[in-house]
């Protein structure tokens, strides 16, 4: 494992690159442990001001310093992003791992399921919720709703890569060594189908962050648990573009952005080290 | 007349294709009635080439697709009333495949030696990982090969022939009484394919196997099988005793394979070309399913 | 048609000529080197107007010999050291500039492959897929392009038909054919064919492969024909190379080969054809080819070999005229067989990439 890791931050420079990046993010949000304040509390500090010896981010409107306010936006973010994708990516394993192996009726009912939530427009149904749910549209509820959103195309993907491997001829081989379902299923096909959800939890993340940010933006989310959505929120409730202060739009964007390229990076390369292809090569002269 | 090995009684399988409209239907395997004896071990062939259901007919013979219509026994018991994890695995301990591809037979992210256990396990009394590793060397050995030298290799750091005995070796280790063998000499370079077609030879005298050895390759199979059946189109159209088939085939299917068949003598390309009027001719001769033959433009 | 064999109108000029020819692929995989000598030291000629095939199994480098010969070479694959000359190119093929080197193709240069669904658009109609190998090739107008394009099929004996089918309505033979007429439309002097016949059934095997001698006896191309089945080279060729682990053990011609194989490869190969009429047993080699990243030393072939002495373990031997258009490298061969000069240190100094 350490090794696998050495050799992909030596040879592979997106590696290299998306793991600093998220380091440096990850450190931030870790910071938020420490913080002198709590994220809710406002009027703490002097107000407006730029970024300075002493608040290093400036501060914004409502007397909090953008710094450690940015430390929980960036955990609750990251956190938000982790738990849709891992709840999305144990119901697209299921379903697609089920629906391809099975086939037949299964497949037939999962895969419309599957279809009608592809078709579903997110955005306004998201929107929709909030307004159905008000103040209990918690920043966990909204999780739970985008990850029930946000399985389809995955599952899709592993339903098509399951069924190709069902009909290669190892699978008959296993099914003559005797092998039962799920035994073939968990150890001779989940290995080329982890990849797959390795690099889209990834890309699931950088999904959900995204439209966190965007229904934060417009103030269709829990604006009290701080989120860099909600920090950007609050920076136009109080025309802080308007007002000059910059630095409230700022940091938070640049720190979203960051984000995205930071998972995208590690996305594509593991996507390339774990391929069963370069992985076969590798294994060729090892 | 004792039980036969394996019987097959009109037995057809039928495919629908296209969607809802123009639904076509396509006769893969086609009345085919034939019966394998059980006195002694044989190589039973079937020749056909790509499109003569000789595939479908091995995968409903290893019962992975059942017939539309007709039955299939095997020592009696109809492949239909096979239903439920035992009765599964009691069949495969008697009826193993060998697959065209070898390297397409094992897993290349996996050890080929799991299978070996796998197989083992799921289908002897062996009960300890040393009892499998006795069992796989034993049938290992009866291909040419040993433990040590499969021990832990993926598939790709064996070669196409040596994977193939591999495969030959995991399918005696059950103990069956016959082989379902697809293609297995296709994908196998020329100076190993002998090897595999002896090693049918040895398991049918010395281990008592019954083979069948599904192929299009007629020299290998005058070379190695004791009857025969040809097939064209779903359809069986000649069988018996190999070598008398194949030295004076009757019927004119039959005798346009065998003229196809290239003499590995150099006679010179004037003797090709010369051969191939006489094959346009047999071509040309008014039994319609010959005639329909090939080249056309639908 | 009157057939006039290849043999009696042999003009010895050659076509096509290759110089101690290495091609290796080289790979890197996270740190990982790896190189794989697919094509090492080749050197060898066809003539005008015949057919030379080459044989060899799977992975023996005749797949890589063939890109290298069309310069289809694409990175991991490398041209390590040696030359490709053919006779319509005044230098090496790969002194030419990229741009000639594509247009030769077609018009001098053309190929026959195993799918013809790789060849044959499947969206597009037959006489669009003519249209568009072709057309700029030879500097016809539209008109006389169509004309011409029938003509030939006339002449392959062909139905003017198919012109308007799509690949998906022909059969594999006929498809195969299509490529063929393809290939041989512009006339070229050169045509590689690799595995023509592999993915057909036998008895449009046949047909096809008398097509293909029928169509380059008549255009007097010349022509490299690549397939790992010895029956159809007994029945095709005028000579025969055969290759182990990236090198040609031994060439001569078809006839010759099969009658006299002195290389102990060779002999194996031919022995264990089964035929027939004929049930004798026949043996079968042991072992398997070499891993072409980590060949063995000395002659490839020697860990499989019933006649290797020490010496085979050592030293290369080289490709050696044995007897007329009879060359092996086999030292139980002849003891005229030397070691190779261009053993180890040979690949040392081949080490500078040629353009």
């Amino acid at each position: 494992m350490i090794a696998v890791f050495r050799d992909l931050f030596r040879y592979n420079g997106e590696f290299a690159i998306g793991f600093m990046i998220m380091v440096i993010i990850l450190g931030i949000a870790a910071a938020s442990f420490f913080s002198p304040y709590e994220p809710i509390d406002s009027y703490l500090v002097a107000m407006d001001a730029p970024p300075s010896a002493e608040y290093v981010f400036g501060t914004n409107s409502r007397g909090q310093d953008i710094f450690w306010q940015l430390t929980f936006a960036i955990r609750n973010t990251l956190a938000f992003g982790f738990i849709v994708a891992l709840i999305s990516r144990i119901l697209s394993l299921a379903i697609g791992l089920v629906s391809g192996y099975v086939g037949g009726a299964v497949d037939r009912v999962l895969m419309s399921i599957n279809d009608t939530f592809i078709v579903i427009p997110l955005f306004p149904l998201l929107v929709l919720l909030y307004f159905v749910l008000r103040d209990d549209m918690t920043w966990f509820v909204l999780a739970l709703v985008m990850a029930g959103l946000g399985w389809a195309y995955d599952a899709r993907l592993i339903r098509s890569v399951m069924i190709s491997l069902r009909t290669r001829e190892f699978t008959n081989t296993s099914v003559f060594s005797g092998m039962s379902m799920p035994r073939i299923v968990t150890q001779e096909h989940l290995p080329y189908v982890l990849p797959i959800v390795f690099s889209t939890f990834m890309n699931n993340m950088n999904w959900s962050i995204g439209l966190e940010v965007t229904l934060a933006v417009l103030g269709f989310t829990d604006v009290d648990t701080p989120t860099i959505g909600g920090m950007i929120f609050w920076a136009n409730q109080h025309s802080a573009m308007v007002s000059g202060i910059w630095w409230w739009y700022f940091f938070p964007t640049l720190f979203v952005t960051l984000t995205f390229i930071g998972l995208f990076l590690l996305s594509i390369s593991m996507n390339e080290y774990i391929d069963p292809r370069s992985r076969l090569d590798r294994m060729g002269n090892s | 007349m004792t039980t036969p090995l394996l019987g097959l009684d009109k037995v057809s399988k039928l495919y629908k294709r296209g969607g809802l409209l123009g639904r076509e239907e396509f006769r893969a395997v086609d009345d085919v009635t034939f019966h394998i004896d059980n006195n002694e071990p044989q190589v039973f062939t079937i020749i056909g080439e790509s499109g003569s259901g000789k595939t479908t007919l091995a995968r409903m013979i290893l019962n992975m697709v059942r017939p539309t219509a007709g039955t299939i026994f095997f020592k009696g018991q109809d492949l239909a009333s096979i239903r439920g994890g035992g009765a599964r695995r009691r069949f495969m301990k008697e009826v193993q495949p060998i697959f065209q591809n070898p390297f397409e037979a094992f897993n290349p992210l996996k050890r080929v030696d799991r299978y070996l256990f796998m197989t083992a396990k799921n289908f002897t009394d062996a009960r300890s990982s040393a009892q499998h590793e006795a069992a796989a060397d034993a049938a290992l050995n009866k291909v040419g090969l040993s433990l040590g030298e499969v021990r832990g290799r993926f598939p790709h750091e064996l070669s196409g022939g040596q994977l193939q005995r591999v495969a030959i070796a995991r399918a005696l280790i059950p103990g069956p009484s016959m082989i379902v063998a697809d293609e297995p000499v296709s994908m196998v370079d020329a100076s190993l394919r002998m090897s595999i077609v002896n090693l049918f030879r040895t398991l049918r005298d010395d281990l008592k196997v019954s083979i069948i050895y599904i192929t299009h390759d007629l020299a290998t199979a005058y070379y190695v099988s004791d009857r025969i059946i040809i097939m064209r189109k779903g359809e069986v159209v000649e069988s018996g005793p190999a070598r008398t088939v194949l030295e004076n085939p009757q019927h004119s299917y039959s005798q346009l394979l065998k003229s196809a068949v290239l003499s590995p003598d150099p006679h010179g390309h004037g003797v090709l070309i010369g051969d191939s009027a006489a094959s346009q001719q047999a071509r040309a001769s008014p039994h319609p399913h010959v005639s329909s033959s090939e080249p056309q433009v639908r | 048609m009157v057939h006039i064999p290849a043999s009696s109108v042999r003009d010895s000029s050659h076509v096509l000529e290759t110089h101690d020819l290495r091609a290796y692929y080289r790979m890197k995989y996270f740190g990982i080197d790896r190189e794989v000598r697919a094509v090492d030291g080749i050197s060898m000629h066809v003539r005008k107007n015949e057919i030379y095939g080459i044989a060899g199994e799977s992975s023996c480098g005749k797949t890589t010999f063939i890109k290298a010969i069309a310069a289809a070479i694409r990175p991991p694959l490398e041209i390590v050291a040696g030359h490709v000359k053919y006779s319509f190119i005044k230098d090496g093929l790969y002194e030419l500039p990229a741009a000639e080197r594509s247009a030769i193709r077609w018009r001098h240069l053309s190929y026959i492959l195993q799918g013809s669904m790789n060849v044959l658009n499947p969206v597009r109609r037959i006489h669009k897929t003519f249209e568009d190998f072709a057309f700029r090739h030879m500097h016809l107008g539209r008109a006389e392009f169509d004309l011409e394009v029938k003509r030939h099929l006339e002449r392959l004996r062909l139905p003017a038909e198919i012109l308007h089918a799509y690949p998906h309505e022909l059969s594999g033979g006929m498809r195969q054919r299509v490529c063929i007429a393809l290939a041989t439309l512009c006339k070229p002097e050169f045509i590689i064919a690799d595995e023509p016949t592999t993915a057909l059934d036998v008895v449009v095997q046949k047909d096809v492969l008398a097509m293909i001698r029928e169509t380059q006896t008549e255009f007097g191309s010349s022509m490299i024909f690549v397939t790992h089945d010895l029956t159809v080279h007994a029945n095709v060729t005028d000579r025969l190379g055969i290759m182990y682990a990236g090198r040609l053990v031994e060439e001569g011609r078809t006839a010759d080969v099969f009658s006299n194989p002195m290389h102990p490869y060779t002999a194996h190969l031919i022995a264990s054809l089964p035929k027939i009429g004929d049930t004798q047993p026949r043996s079968a080699l042991s072992g398997s080819p070499p891993n072409l990243a980590d060949p063995p030393k000395g002659c490839r072939f020697h860990p499989r070999c019933p006649l290797a002495m020490e010496i085979c373990r050592h030293e290369n031997p080289a490709l050696t005229m044995l007897a007329e258009d009879h060359r092996v490298a086999c030292f139980a061969a002849s003891t005229k067989v030397q070691p190779s000069k261009d053993g180890e240190q040979g690949e040392m100094k081949t080490l500078e990439v040629v353009r």
